[in-house]
Order: C-alpha cells, then sequence, then structure tokens
C-alpha cells in the first residue's frame, strides 16, 4: 500500500438531508471528503441522485458526541412512569369536546 | 457484566430489536458481519469494471446514459456498504487493503468478461436479478447499518434489472445475429449467476450461525430455487433458453427441478483462477494508485484553506 492512505487525511463527514422544504434534514450517511465543499458535493452526488433532497448538511463526525447505549436505562426509563405527560391520562367526560 | 451482555443482544435478536454499532455484540458476531458486508462492498466496487467496459461502445446514446447511471449506482453502493462496515470499527483503508491484497473476497461472478453488448442485458437481468434476491432479505438484517444500507440499495437496483432486461428483450427482437448473441450472453451468465447464491446448505457451514444471528434470513438454496422459479419464467417473454436441460417443473415440491452446479468451476475463480480475476484486482489497485495524486492535492489544498483567515469558508449556518 501507499504510505498515504486517503482516509488518514481526509476527515469522515456525516450527511443529512432535507427531502422537500418543510421536512426535517434527517441523516443519509457518511463518506470521507477533504473540506466541508467536496463533502457537499459528493454527498450530492451519492445520495441525491434521485431527488431524495433539496438541502444538504454536513458535518465532521468528530463533533458528533452520542449518548451511551449501557446508559440508556438511567437515561430514557424515568420517563416511563411519567404517564401523566400524555393526554391519555387525564379522564374526562365523552360529550366534551374540542378538547 | 459480559454473561448479561451477551443475554441483552440475544434478546434484542429474539425480539428483532436491531443491533446499532454501539452495541454489544459478540466479537463472531462483528467479525462475520465485517467479512460479509466488505466483501459486499467490494463486489459493488468491482462489479462496476465489467459493464465500465462497454460504456464507450454502449449500441446509442440512451443505452450509454443508463449504463453511465448504472455503473454510478454501484459506486455509490460500495460507499454506502464500506461506510457501514466501518461503524464495526475497522477502517476504510484497512478493507480496501484486504481487497487489494486478495484477504478479502468479492462476487466471483464479476471475474468473468463482458464479451459483447448482450453481456450488458445478462448482467443486469441475472446477475443483478440474482443480487436482487439476495438483498431483499438484508433489509431486515439484525445490524442497523447494513439494513439501512441494503434498503437504499433495493431501491436503486430495480431499475438495474428492469434496463438489463430491456437490452435482452431488444436483442431478442431482432435479427438472427442479435437472437444469437442475446442466447450466448444467457448461456454465458446462467451458471455463474446461480454460483452467486454461495455453496450448497450442507457445504455452507456459516449459513446457519448467520440465520441463527438473522444476518441471513433464507439459505442459499432456497434462495437459488426462487431465483430459478422466477427467471424460468422470465426466460419465456425473451423466446429464449436456459441453458440447462433438467429444468423440470416439479408438482411435488412446487417448485422447478433443475441441473447439478458446476462446483468444480466455482471453487476455482473463488481461488483466484477465473478468467479474469487477475486483471479486476489490478484493475482496481491501478485506479487506487492512480488517484493517489488526487487524494493528496485534495488534502493539501484543504490544509491550505484551513490555515488561511476563514476556517469556515463554505456554505451558511444551517438553517
Amino acid at each position: 500500500m501507499e504510505a498515504n492512505p486517503h482516509s488518514e487525511n481526509w476527515p469522515l463527514w456525516e450527511v443529512f438531508i432535507r427531502a422537500r422544504q418543510g421536512l426535517d434534514h434527517k441523516h443519509a450517511g457518511s463518506l470521507y471528503a477533504a473540506d466541508a465543499q467536496m463533502a457537499v458535493e459528493n454527498a450530492r452526488d451519492v445520495y441525491t441522485r434521485r431527488s431524495e433532497g433539496i438541502s444538504i448538511w454536513v458535518v465532521e463526525s468528530k463533533h458528533i458526541h452520542a449518548s451511551n447505549p449501557s446508559e440508556s436505562d438511567s437515561l430514557y426509563d424515568p420517563a416511563n412512569d411519567k404517564v401523566y405527560r400524555h393526554p391519555s391520562f387525564y379522564n374526562l367526560p365523552d360529550e366534551l369536546k374540542n378538547i | 457484566m459480559s454473561e448479561q451482555e451477551q443475554e441483552i443482544f440475544d434478546r434484542k435478536i429474539e425480539e428483532e430489536i436491531r443491533i446499532e454499532p454501539k452495541d454489544w455484540m459478540p466479537d463472531d458476531y462483528r467479525k462475520m458481519l465485517i467479512r460479509q458486508m466488505s466483501q459486499h462492498a467490494h463486489s459493488e466496487i468491482v462489479g462496476m469494471l465489467p459493464e465500465g467496459n462497454w460504456i464507450t461502445r454502449a449500441p446509442s446514446l440512451r443505452r450509454k446514459a443508463t449504463l453511465i447511471a448504472k455503473v454510478q449506482d454501484e459506486a455509490g453502493h460500495g460507499l454506502y456498504l464500506y461506510s457501514a462496515t466501518e461503524t464495526l470499527g475497522i477502517t476504510r483503508d484497512e478493507t480496501i487493503e484486504q481487497l487489494h491484497t486478495g484477504k478479502a473476497k468479492y462476487s466471483s461472478i464479476f471475474n468473468y468478461p463482458t464479451l459483447t453488448w448482450a453481456d450488458i442485458g445478462a448482467i443486469g437481468w441475472l446477475v443483478d436479478g440474482a443480487a436482487i434476491m439476495n438483498q431483499v432479505p438484508l433489509c431486515r438484517a439484525s445490524y442497523g447499518p447494513y439494513a439501512r444500507a441494503m434498503i437504499r440499495i433495493c431501491k436503486e437496483e430495480s431499475f438495474h434489472q428492469r434496463q438489463g432486461f430491456e437490452i435482452l428483450l431488444t436483442l431478442s427482437r431482432g435479427g438472427d445475429a442479435q437472437k444469437e448473441m442475446c442466447q450466448d450472453a444467457i448461456n454465458r451468465w446462467w451458471w455463474p449467476s446461480l454460483m452467486m447464491f454461495g455453496p450448497n446448505d450442507d457445504a455452507s457451514p456459516n449459513s446457519l450461525r448467520s440465520m441463527q444471528w438473522k444476518i441471513k434470513r433464507f439459505t442459499n438454496d432456497e434462495l437459488r430455487q426462487k431465483f430459478v422459479d422466477v427467471c424460468v419464467d422470465q426466460v419465456k417473454t425473451l423466446n429464449m433458453q436456459l441453458p440447462d436441460q433438467k429444468i423440470k417443473w416439479n408438482e411435488n415440491t412446487g417448485h422447478y427441478d433443475f441441473g447439478e452446479i458446476n462446483w468444480e468451476e466455482f471453487y476455482e475463480v473463488l481461488k483466484g483462477n477465473g478468467p479474469c480475476n487477475h486483471e479486476r484486482l489490478e484493475a482496481r489497485k491501478k485506479a487506487h494508485a492512480d488517484g493517489l495524486w488526487v487524494r493528496e492535492a485534495a488534502a493539501a489544498y484543504a490544509a491550505k484553506k484551513n490555515y488561511s483567515t476563514h476556517p469556515n469558508t463554505y456554505g451558511s449556518q444551517p438553517a
């Protein structure tokens, strides 16, 4: 192999695509690119060949910080016993309208 | 700790909950995925070569535009799969190096040559058809990034098969020479396409494991049978023959019986002794080496731009 393989020099980017006006940008995938401009251009070629998007975000993968799956119990379990956050928790008479 | 993690993993597999990159997974599960997914990625990339061979000689502008689009799709499919493979902790460079050193395999179908234009049709119909048969169940693979890549790929793949069939259909309605060319391509690609599903179930020890882990959903032989059943009907539309005298409807099984695959040939090609193994690998290595200056120049340009006044020169704030 040559001494200068690309991923050592080119950062990895995460690609987010907005499919239509009015929708969120959604994660589409990742790619290597030398800079942001190349990342956007390559993302255009790879992820929007069939009109899948009208707007692209790219962010260097190293800037993404994720929660740890092993902590998911302590992070998300507390929500389970707070059913009063949901509208169906409240018993109201059937004749009541528009609420 | 690990025992508990194993339990959590097993439960997720059992309950059809996808495994994601940061989740704990058994080493062998990780290894099996790296092997299968990188092999799959390599197949997409090497698969560009036999078809790329005909881009400059496509018989019309329509065919040429289609073929370019298809080959470009394959490059994209390779990228989706390389990216997904990297989530398992192997670098892109390592996977590429494994291809170049021969440590990693790619689908042996791409070691066959594309001798005539009809081969492009046969590849679309048979090779992509077999690939789709394999890939559709992989959209439900237990590893999230693999399944997501496969969904994207399958969406794009169906045009590949249809354009291939259309090429053959056009030839099959042409003159004698064109009909002959069509039949010849089917004759040459049929058996290698059947081999794409891999060894028979009793000779495929990894299959069972893979199915327990819900990476694969059907055995090699099940998928191959499905493919044969579909093709036997489709070939009638072409008014052509599949090159197998033993194809016969079996009332008891509800499937078509077919002849014995030449496994000796399969293993020879796998070992590197197919018609184009050497050529394909050399072409990949050369492309990688020839692209070095581009990668270096782009990196140097990015570094220079970073160094100058505006670190965020491109684009504006996300909106």
